[in-house]
């Protein structure tokens, strides 16, 4: 095994911590992380509660292989009832945290009730306690993160907590760890808030003991991880140039949303690319790209390190945003970038910044300001409502002073905070919100790019295109080309994406590696670490018991078929010109036989067969 | 005849004096083909993973050696990359 085998139950109303086994029959099926704690809410939480309320439950979840040998073996996920969707919520993150929390022997924690005072849960291995975090409430992620260093004097020490904007109730708070790696989307943070736990500091010196089969696992691990130095993704291109080389890819095949997806094809693309980050500017010869980073255990590093030319004028009387500091990634890039027609590099890296010291996701941030934006170019909007704001597509300058103002709160950092489902109903125009189950599109287009539509419209967390990254084969040709603009075949890709993705988020791996791995990769890791069979065919099966788990979740909460759609302008609204042009997407052409492949009833509901086969 | 020929991340290096960032208009043989042109920039086949003509995908062996360019068209070539 290399699971711990015991969680830690947190009573924030009673201030308990008690130590508890870890449901092993519910391991042999659901694996760790996202499956296993999925399936601890599933059985824990009414679906009908409401994501705020003090019967919801948080749950921060490691996955077997976490902490190990293997690569990227550093991912720990925040599982809860999502308040921007109301739909289960996984958000999976990167950095240290996850291996320490393993280190000091707990697969999980699971946070019930509330706090009636800011606290901290402070871990250090088998002791666990609740302390006042009156004097942190306020603060934001990084100066959090600070205060708990100072006051613990621990550099070992790794903290997850939230900025003030779960605080203020933005709804796509995330959970940042390590200061720069964030459990990112659905506003895990916002739950987190709720309860009034401010952070988890964990410092664990255990290790990890047991592994099932300690030869074969040093074998499997050592296997994966030439495969991944020898492949010209994982081994060179994300670590060279990040996610961001994508930025010019999809924006050449006719992919790339902007202006909250009014347009297809970005002007500015090559402006906030990968290949600009790495060009020295004027100012000081230095280029935007500071270094690459890699989280525990990983070895891609794709992570991007970066610094703002210091004559910026959105730093230059600021030195405390004149370091290197994490971000720009590709999806972020994106929404803050070409979604709100904005190509200043410099502008997206300091919001980016901005975005993680205060706790936010910039997808949803950056997707919710685009419809601002289309909402103050229609004139539904006015600087009365944004204190005097121009908030303008491609306007830079306003992008930062919203940005600011979201992280300080007030009046329209509230409306933002809504995100976009609920800004655009609030003023009207619900069209306007390029959402699924009301959270936002990541940044590929779906009238382009056919199967990734049909994962944002069943994706179990709303729009995300983490749950089935079928762009891997529709654009990049791993690990095979798709026609982009075919229906035939993309249930059945979409599926088998989704389902892989679902056991990769339960090991504590990192997605990353399946550009390079297959599941004869993954599984013999899994198997050589943990007790019982964990072949390829148990692997994707236990991928598929996830996401119908998942997806029961969702009917219980109230979820139907109504809610498997995309917004009007993606099905009506064809693309202008480009490669692309004259396309929209055809979910109509793919849902039906998605919904049959999956064992579903034509109105998409899981059928008592499908339950049987997979053991719901 | 002129092109555009656009290459991208680590095949920067292969494009010639006077581009801009990471393209350049070149000038070529009427009749030249897409391989032809590729080979001219010593990119390998592996290093040719996504080769766009005016934004449409070319995919690799034939269709390339058939594929003639005209005056104008725009060349874009990735080596293998992903993100997300």
């Amino acid at each position: 095994m290399s699971w711990t085998r015991k969680l830690l139950r947190v009573d924030l109303a009673k201030g308990t911590c008690t130590s508890e086994p870890l449901n092993m029959e519910w391991a042999a099926l659901y694996l760790g992380q996202r499956g296993l704690a999925s399936k601890y809410l599933s059985e824990e939480v009414d679906p009908t509660c409401d994501p705020l309320g003090a019967e919801n439950k948080l749950i921060m979840a490691t996955g077997p292989l976490t902490g190990t040998m293997a690569s990227t073996g550093g991912r720990y996920s925040v599982i809860t009832k999502g308040p921007l969707t109301g739909a289960i919520a996984c958000s999976n993150s990167g950095g240290f945290f996850g291996a320490e929390l393993k280190f000091a022997g707990w697969d999980m924690i699971i946070f019930e009730g509330k706090s009636d005072k800011p606290v901290y849960l402070l871990i250090q291995d088998d002791h666990a306690e609740l302390r006042d975090a009156s004097h942190m409430w306020g603060k934001t992620a990084w100066e959090t993160d600070d205060i708990i260093h100072a006051t613990h004097q621990d550099p070992q020490m790794r903290v997850a907590c939230i900025g003030r904007t779960a605080e203020n109730g933005c709804l796509y708070a995330a959970v940042m760890n390590d200061k720069h790696r964030a459990a990112g989307r659905s506003g895990v943070g916002t739950v987190m808030a709720s309860k009034h736990i401010k952070a988890v500091a964990v410092r664990g010196t255990q290790g990890i003991g047991n592994v099932d089969d300690a030869g074969a696992f040093m074998q499997a691990t050592n296997d994966g991880k030439e495969v991944l130095a020898e492949n010209a993704v994982t081994g060179q291109g994300l670590p060279a140039y990040g996610t961001q080389v994508l930025m010019n890819v999809i924006n050449g095949i006719g992919g790339l949303p902007a202006r909250n997806m009014r347009d297809v094809g970005f002007e500015g693309a090559e402006n906030i690319s990968a290949e600009a980050m790495a060009e020295p500017r004027k100012s000081d010869g230095k280029p935007n790209l500071t270094t690459n980073g890699a989280c525990f255990g990983c070895t891609i590093a794709c992570g991007r390190i970066s610094t703002v030319d210091p004559t910026h004028f959105s730093v230059k009387d600021k030195p405390q945003y004149q370091g290197a500091s994490g971000g720009l990634e590709y999806e972020a890039a994106w929404a803050l970038g070409a979604d709100t027609g904005v190509d200043d590099l410099d502008a997206l890296t300091y919001v980016n910044f901005l975005c993680n010291e205060d706790g936010m996701d910039p997808i949803s941030f950056g997707a919710t300001v685009a419809a601002a934006m289309e909402l103050f170019e229609d004139g539904v909007i006015t600087t009365e409502h944004t204190g005097g704001v121009e908030l303008t597509f491609g306007n830079a300058e306003a992008f930062v002073a919203i940005t600011e103002q979201m992280c300080q709160g007030g009046a329209f950092a509230d409306d933002l905070g809504l995100g976009s489902k609920r800004l655009t109903e609030k003023y009207g125009k619900p069209d306007l919100s390029m959402s699924v189950k009301g959270q936002e599109f990541p940044a590929y287009d779906p009238r382009g790019i056919q199967g990734i539509g049909l994962n944002y419209a069943t994706s179990n967390r709303g729009a995300c295109h983490l749950r089935g990254y079928t762009i891997a084969s529709e654009v990049l040709g791993i690990p095979v080309k798709t026609e982009m603009n075919d229906t035939d075949g993309k249930p059945e890709l979409v599926k088998a994406f989704q389902d892989a993705t679902a056991l990769v988020d339960s090991a504590g791996l990192c997605i990353f590696t399946t550009f390079a791995w297959g599941m004869d990769n993954i599984a013999p890791q899994i198997d050589a670490a943990c007790e019982g069979d964990w072949s390829v065919e148990n692997c994707l099966e236990a991928g598929e018991r996830i996401w119908n788990m998942e997806r029961l979740f969702n009917e219980a909460a109230g979820f139907t078929a109504d809610d498997d759609k995309l917004p009007k302008r993606l099905l009506k609204e064809a693309i202008k010109d480009g490669p692309t042009k004259g396309q929209v997407n055809r979910l109509g052409e793919m849902l039906p036989k998605y919904y049959e492949i999956r064992g579903w009833t034509p109105d998409g509901k899981v059928t008592d067969e499908t339950r049987q086969r997979l053991s719901l | 005849m002129n092109v555009n020929i656009e290459l991208y991340a680590s095949l920067m290096k292969y494009l010639p004096p006077g581009k801009h960032r990471f393209r350049r208009e070149i000038r070529v043989d009427d009749g030249i083909t897409l391989n032809q042109l590729i080979r001219q920039y010593h990119i390998s086949d592996a290093e040719a993973h996504l080769v766009l003509v005016n934004g449409h995908f070319v995919n690799c062996g034939e269709p390339r050696d058939q594929r003639v360019l005209v005056e104008g068209d725009t060349v874009s070539i990735w080596p293998p990359v992903a993100g997300g």
